[in-house]
């Protein structure tokens, strides 16, 4: 079931509803090939299992250098940017098998975060900040982190306490964001706080991108248990200028709607190449690992397991495509499309990531083999911008009225 | 990557849906609404009307009587026959032993059997199983013994589906009973007015008669009706299983039964509440459609490969396993949704008072269907065999 041939990227025309739409082509360009291509070989060569280690066991829990040389060896970080900004053009599919390459050798790189949130922001709301921040992204010299999570707020994006009041030309940050991935690494942050409104009223959100290292901003650094570093982000009294303000003040609910859904999507790409190895991986131990005097590949329980991994994989790959391909759809549209997704794959991520240990046996929950690794990546993933019950009761809103 | 429909493709998926509400007989859409038997007469009414627009094959090649559509015409064609909630053709003659004529057979048999296919002038059936042979099909019995221009065939096939309506029927017989079980099989062709030939029925849980025993007592039947090479039949077995299989994740229908759940969900009272609004039987919706949904894509994208010059491979497999499960779910809810009103059970039972209705329309079928489509994961190579194919070609254990 591989996509082949070579045809136009096209823009997803929406003129019908949603089930009249079809699918008619599922090739990649060229540039697409050439992008997965180059990215691969390049992660073959890196990204290793020892070299990894090796990485989040450094004193900053990184390689910077891979982020140098993904931006300016392999130009990655400006494929889904347009070609005014330096890009090439790309959108979501590059994200998306981007994205599934990085998944594949289980990279703690802050593409999801930088490029595919950060730079998501900054397309939607284009203008001077999008000219000056975009190019920076391309060139590796930015990273952002997202921090919209906070400890009471659970999956839902509008409950958010962290107030931004305005003062003067600018505003003051006050307020908690938990679990903020790849903050300690990060030259800005792109957060959510209320201009307005309380509770998870859709009014009153604002979307700010800031300087990561304002004076007021407190950080609580960790490693997470899928091997990027993350932090609690503490802001006391912080003074951010007027120009921080992405879209329009208070109204920045649908743009954060609309990034985290490209995240989730993206996050769902990277689940494709996670699985794909978790399962590929599994196959090869259980052709190699003798019990009962053969293979226990030769078990007729464990092939069908096998298969039934296969098939979860194979389904995460479609609807991955599904959502990609919809994202540019009305919002409903998007949102149902996004969450049928997720839904989808957290449920693969779950199946195939326990399926991998259990076949593996007591080595499996070991640190020493990276199959242990792929299920605690997979398993994040999971829950990430929200586990299958929150996506199956947003998928219900959206399509299940009475 | 597109999901879109091109203008051509918009304009041909209006055409085919206006030839569908012009042409679609009258008397076929009171029989299922009703939720009678279709007869023969029923499914052939339909059948002719495509026959005779020459749309009635159209995954055939056009040498031998195909539409020519490229896999997304085809793809609009199937949508818009259960959007419209047509009865399927029958499988046995256009998906299953036609292509195999077509491919394996001589001229004179190409000339013989193609045009009685597609006219519908011949219904046909397929003699695989047997009492002894189910999943290992190979191990089948049924003997068939060279007599000069003739096999003498003796022998009991079972779930041969609407063999009671059939004229012929396509069989897999031993004719080397020495060779491994794989290599002694033959592809014959038998006329089921032939002496010898004798149908039973077989009555299912739903009271259907769908399938029957087919006993074959020295039944002679002429050398030119074996299909491609004495002892070489299970090629064309392989074959016809791999046709068998697309198609089978049945996406169209299956959507169109997920839309009726919803409409019977929105019907059917839950205390004060409908049952849509009762939140463990919307989850169940949710995760059907969804399934649906990776189900349709898995599908796009196996044609967008077949279109890209790859044939229908064992990836199908994964087709048949995910759309059966499907069809079961779907009946499933179906039946749980009626609730009490699945009991009555209206077979044979007689026409006569609507003024006092025995529960709604939509109930009368509900659990005969649920107990026939437990068939879906059983036929066509058992779900439990399709993972071994998987298991094999695919993943190479």
């Amino acid at each position: 079931m591989r996509n082949v041939d070579i045809k136009m990227l096209k823009q997803v025309q929406h003129d019908g509803p949603l089930d009249r739409i079809t699918i008619m082509d599922f090739s990649y360009t060229e540039t697409q090939d050439m992008i997965r291509e180059t990215l691969s070989r390049f992660l073959a060569d890196t990204y290793d299992f020892d070299s990894r280690n090796k990485m989040i066991a450094s004193a900053s829990g990184r390689d910077a250098g891979i982020w140098k040389a993904l931006a300016q060896d392999l130009g990655m970080l400006g494929a889904s940017f347009s070609e005014e900004h330096g890009g090439l053009g790309g959108g979501h599919l590059e994200n998306a098998l981007i994205m599934e390459e990085l998944g594949k050798v289980i990279a703690i790189e802050p593409y999801l975060q930088t490029v595919v949130l950060g730079g998501g922001a900054l397309k939607a709301v284009g203008g001077a900040i999008a000219d000056a921040v975009i190019p920076e992204i391309i060139g590796g010299n930015v990273i952002i982190a997202f921090a919209y999570a906070e400890p009471q707020g659970r999956y839902n994006l509008a409950n958010i306490r962290t107030t931004a009041k305005k003062d003067g030309a600018g505003y003051v940050l006050n307020g908690h964001k938990g679990v903020v991935y790849a903050a300690p690494w990060a030259t800005h942050l792109l957060v959510t706080a209320r201009t307005g409104g309380s509770g998870s009223e859709p009014n009153g959100v604002s979307l700010f991108l800031i300087d990561a290292n304002t004076a007021g901003i407190v950080r609580r650094d960790y490693p997470t248990v899928d091997g990027f570093q993350a932090s609690e982000v503490y802001f006391e009294n912080v003074a951010i200028p007027g120009d921080a303000l992405l879209g329009d003040e208070g109204a920045g609910l649908p743009l954060i709607e609309r990034i985290v859904d490209e995240a989730t999507v993206a996050v769902c790409a990277e689940a494709c190449g996670v699985t794909a190895k978790l399962h590929s991986g599994t196959l090869e131990y259980a052709r190699q690992r003798n019990q009962f005097g053969q293979p226990i590949s030769r078990f007729q329980v464990l092939q069908h397991r096998m298969v039934d991994m296969f098939m979860e994989v194979e389904q995460s790959k479609s609807m991955t495509t599904m959502a990609t391909l919809k994202l540019d759809l009305p919002a409903a549209e998007r949102m149902a499309a996004v969450s049928a997704c997720k839904a989808k794959v957290s449920r693969a991520a779950k199946f195939v990531g326990q399926s991998a240990i259990q076949t593996h046996g007591g080595i499996g929950i070991t640190q020493e083999l990276a199959i242990g690794h792929f299920f605690k990546r997979a398993t994040m993933i999971e829950s990430q911008f929200g586990s299958a019950d929150h996506h199956y009761a947003r998928f219900e809103r959206l399509t299940l009225a009475d | 990557m597109q999901l879109e429909f091109s203008p051509e493709e918009l304009a041909f998926q209006q055409e085919v849906r206006t030839f569908i509400a012009e042409n679609y007989p009258e008397n076929l859409r009171s029989v299922q609404d009703e939720g009678h038997d279709l007869s023969k007469e029923d499914f052939l009414s339909w059948h002719r009307i495509l026959a005779k627009k020459g749309w009635i094959a159209p995954a055939w090649p056009v040498e031998y009587g195909g539409t020519g559509w490229t896999a997304t015409q085809r793809f609009i064609w199937s949508e818009e026959l259960a959007a419209a909630d047509c009865v399927g053709t029958m499988p046995f003659g256009l998906s299953m032993v036609g292509p195999v004529i077509y491919t394996f057979g001589t001229p004179e048999q190409k000339a013989q059997f193609l045009p009685g296919i597609l006219s519908g002038d011949d219904w046909w059936c397929q003699g695989y199983s047997e009492p002894g042979a189910g999943s290992d099909l190979a191990s089948l019995r049924t003997k068939a013994v060279r007599d000069g221009d003739h096999y003498v065939v003796n022998g009991q096939k079972t779930w041969t589906t609407m063999a009671q309506h059939a004229d012929w029927g396509f069989f897999l017989v031993r004719t080397d009973s020495d060779a491994k079980a794989q290599e002694g099989i033959s592809f014959l062709l038998i006329n089921m007015k032939t002496p010898g030939v004798t149908v039973r029925p077989i009555i299912t849980l739903g009271g259907e008669h769908e399938v029957n025993e087919v006993w074959l007592e020295d039944v002679r039947v002429p050398v030119a009706n074996r299909i491609y090479e004495e002892n070489k039949g299970w090629t064309c077995a392989k074959f016809l299983l791999a046709h068998e299989r697309t198609g089978i994740a049945a996406v169209a229908r299956s959507k169109r039964g997920v839309e009726k759940i919803k409409s019977i969900a929105r019907t059917e009272q839950d205390g004060d509440r409908p049952l849509i609004a009762n939140p463990f039987f919307k989850r169940k919706i949710a995760e059907l459609e969804i399934d649906l949904t990776a189900l349709e894509f898995t599908e796009l994208r196996s044609l967008a490969g077949e279109a890209a010059g790859k044939g229908p491979g064992p990836e199908s497999s994964l087709l048949k396993i995910k759309g059966s499960e499907i069809q079961q779910r779907i009946t499933e809810l179906a039946l749980e949704a009626v609730g009490h009103y699945g009991a009555p059970y209206f077979r044979g039972f007689g026409e006569g008072d609507n003024e006092h209705p025995i529960g709604p329309d939509y109930a009368h079928r509900a659990a005969p269907t649920y107990f026939n489509t437990r068939k879906t994961t059983i036929y066509g190579g058992s779900n439990e065999i399709q993972r071994n194919i998987i298991a094999k070609m695919v993943l190479g254990i």
